[in-house]
């Protein structure tokens, strides 16, 4: 691996043509959101910028954001960021394993010293000294630590490294901890959703590696450019939501005219992602497209917000558990009938008060 | 008018009663009043467009663009949102210029002994363990509580869980955001924001059912005028006794 190659002769020993490589350019600009002069933007920087080598880990996770990943809407552009980054450390799809493969981490972390991207799947369990989470004998918070130290950034794959997600679900036994609460010193991009989307992730990649920059975020680190509005605000439902077009039932007429899934317990309202613009699987479609609500995959602690079904989700809060409009309702109720009893009382009360004792002594009947 | 024994040892007891004679006094300004009924309408409106925001009302048959009931919902919630956001920085500039009673609203005297003894006589008095209520010109230390923090900080914690999700819609880098948008990573998440946006719904609402019912009682029971006092700003008393 000479350190001197450029991105592009990488994909060009991978066999990536110049026409599929200027194609894959315009793609990535237009799936930035970028004009179309950043297509020639991005082809200059991939041929003339050295290559900056990825390193993939994976803590405690279920591989889904892989998976995502290797099934990027177009071919092409997983065909380039793959050829971009399996090169180096990811023991999932390098060919490697072993003390081999642990030999390339050990070396790109050194030769790369930081100038190589961190790219973390799962999160580490701290509990029981981490062992719930073993890589190459040893837990796996101290290889994120040591692979970390030097790293120029670091993307936290997934709503399992960015939020913490099922492993973190309460009660949390191994105590599984989001990456950026274990590393702080290091520029850390969200990338959460479960899976995030293939599109997402390989445009987060592509605008890291061209522009050598981390992309613009927001207050909880996520990329701007993709999770920058809600499902709700996108969502081609929203003109029944707005009309007041609810279905109601699963299978109701509502849910064949395709009306919104808000009283379906909907999280789109609630949501950052980019579903409803992007979707899935090559663009074909995404969960509230399918008749289903959004459940706030991306969303921090999602899991453990209360129903998938309910609006008016339960709330888990010093330790006991409420639904709002239960407890509401039961409270107007309790405080309704305590008026009525305290007004009939007072009534009787003060009649009894004005019966024995003449007026001028009563104490609310002097100057009348 | 007479006097009693009783009230008299009453009047030894108390050095805060008003001594001299005094019939109708002048307590809550023109400002202050309109507030009040401004306030009010807007927090109906803020409940019960709320509720519906919540769980709308039955869908309605015909094309989406037929109608646009959860817009208006929507719309009525935002627009009485800003009246109340609005009235409540009024409400604060008044307590600077307004007269004394116009800071109580900001102002709980819980380092005084005393406001604690009043508050458990007032209490007392509803628990109908006192034959008569003191006379307050201002709030009653039971109102007064009460009013703090429900109206002072609830209401804060509404403007602030509110205009949090609205700066959702109106988008990142909007006024709302830079202002409010803290609040939402801060509380946890979207869905945490708009369940206590929920919640002190619920507060505010038993709140006002208690309020409506003790002004109306305190009006016909206690020693003061109390609704009128909110119309024409004077508080009448019913007797002269301290
Ligand atoms: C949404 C409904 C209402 C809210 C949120 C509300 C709130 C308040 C607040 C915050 C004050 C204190 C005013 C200040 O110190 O600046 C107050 C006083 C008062 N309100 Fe209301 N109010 C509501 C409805 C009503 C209604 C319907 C009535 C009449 C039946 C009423 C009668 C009064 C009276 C008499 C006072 C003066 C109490 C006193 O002298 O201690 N309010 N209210
Ligand atoms: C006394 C004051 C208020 C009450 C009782 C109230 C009540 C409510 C309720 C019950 C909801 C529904 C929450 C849910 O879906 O579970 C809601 C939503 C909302 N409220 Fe308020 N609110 C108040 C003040 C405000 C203020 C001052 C604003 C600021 C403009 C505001 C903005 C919003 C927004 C943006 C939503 C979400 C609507 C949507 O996304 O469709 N609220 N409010
Ligand atoms: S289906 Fe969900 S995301 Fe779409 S408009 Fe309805 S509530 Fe919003
Ligand atoms: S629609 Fe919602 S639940 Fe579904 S993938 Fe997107 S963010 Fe996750």
């Amino acid at each position: 691996m000479p350190t001197t190659e450029t991105f592009y002769e990488v994909m060009r020993r991978q066999g990536i043509t110049r026409r599929s490589f200027i194609k894959f350019c315009s793609l990535t600009a237009t799936a930035l959101g970028l004009g179309p002069s950043f297509a020639g933007k991005i082809a200059h920087a991939m041929e003339t910028k050295p290559r900056t080598p990825v390193l993939w880990l994976h803590g405690l996770e279920c591989t889904c954001c892989s998976e995502s990943f290797i099934r990027s809407a177009h071919p092409l552009v997983s065909d380039v960021v793959l050829s971009m980054i399996s090169l180096d450390y990811d023991d999932l799809i390098m060919a490697s394993a072993g003390h081999q493969a642990e030999a390339i981490l050990e070396e790109i972390t050194h030769k790369y010293k930081g100038n190589y991207i961190l790219a973390v799947e799962g999160n580490p369990p701290l509990n029981q000294d981490g062992m719930s989470c073993i890589i190459g004998g040893r837990p796996f918070v101290e290889q994120l630590q040591e692979v970390a130290k030097d790293c120029k950034a670091i993307i936290a794959w997934g709503s399992c490294a960015s939020w913490g997600c099922v492993q973190a679900a309460r009660p949390n036994p191994t105590q599984a901890t989001p990456v950026d609460q274990v590393i702080r010193d290091k520029p850390i991009i969200k990338v959460p959703g479960c899976p995030p989307i293939a599109e997402v992730m390989t445009g987060v990649l592509t605008y890291m590696l061209t522009f050598e920059r981390v992309p613009k975020l927001d207050r909880q680190g996520r990329p701007v450019m993709f999770y920058g509005q809600r499902i709700h605000d996108k969502c081609y439902r929203r003109p029944h939501f707005d009309a007041g077009q609810f279905v109601e039932e699963w299978d109701d007429e509502a849910a064949r005219k395709g009306y919104c899934l808000y009283k379906m317990g909907c999280k789109g309202p609630t949501t950052y992602n980019a579903c409803s613009t992007v979707r899935w699987n090559d663009g074909v479609s995404f969960p509230i497209q399918s008749g289903h609500g959004c459940i706030g995959c991306s969303e921090d602690g999602f899991w453990d917000k209360g129903s998938f079904y309910q609006h008016v989700t339960d709330t888990h809060a010093f330790g006991v558990e409420a639904n709002a409009d239960k407890v509401g309702l039961g409270a107007v109720g309790v405080v309704g009938a305590a008026i009525g009893a305290h007004a009939a009382y007072s009534a009787i009360h003060r009649a009894k008060q004005q019966d024995n004792q003449p007026s001028d002594a009563s104490p609310a009947g002097d100057d009348r | 008018m007479s006097i009693t024994s009783e009230d008299l040892l009453r009047e030894k007891r108390r050095a805060s009663v008003p001594k001299a004679r005094r019939t109708a006094v002048y307590v809550y300004q023109t400002p202050l009043r309109i507030w009040h009924w401004v306030n009010a309408l807007a927090i109906t409106v803020l409940a019960i467009t709320g509720w519906f925001i919540a769980n709308p009302l039955p869908s309605l048959a015909g094309e989406a663009s037929d109608h646009f009931v959860m817009g208006y919902l929507r719309f009525f919630h935002f627009a009485a949102g800003y009246v109340f956001a609005v009235g409540f920085l009024f409400r604060i500039y008044w307590a600077f210029v307004g007269n004394s009673y116009s800071r109580q609203l900001f102002t709980l005297p819980f380092w005084r002994r005393s406001f604690w003894t009043e508050l458990w006589h007032e209490v007392r008095w509803y628990a109908f363990k006192e034959p008569e209520p003191h006379k307050y010109y201002g709030h009653n230390p039971l109102a007064h509580l009460f009013m703090v923090v429900i109206i002072t900080v609830g209401g804060l914690v509404m403007i602030v869980t509110g205009f949090a999700l609205y700066s959702e819609q109106t988008g990142l880098g909007s006024w709302q955001d830079e202002l409010f948008g803290w609040v939402i990573p801060l509380v946890g998440q979207s869905q945490d924001v708009r369940l206590w946006h929920h919640w002190g719904m619920w507060v505010i609402v038993v709140f006002v059912m208690l309020h409506v019912y003790t002004a109306i009682r305190e009006d016909v029971m206690s020693r003061q005028s109390l609704i009128s006092t909110m119309i024409s700003g004077w508080r009448m008393f019913k007797d002269d006794r301290p």
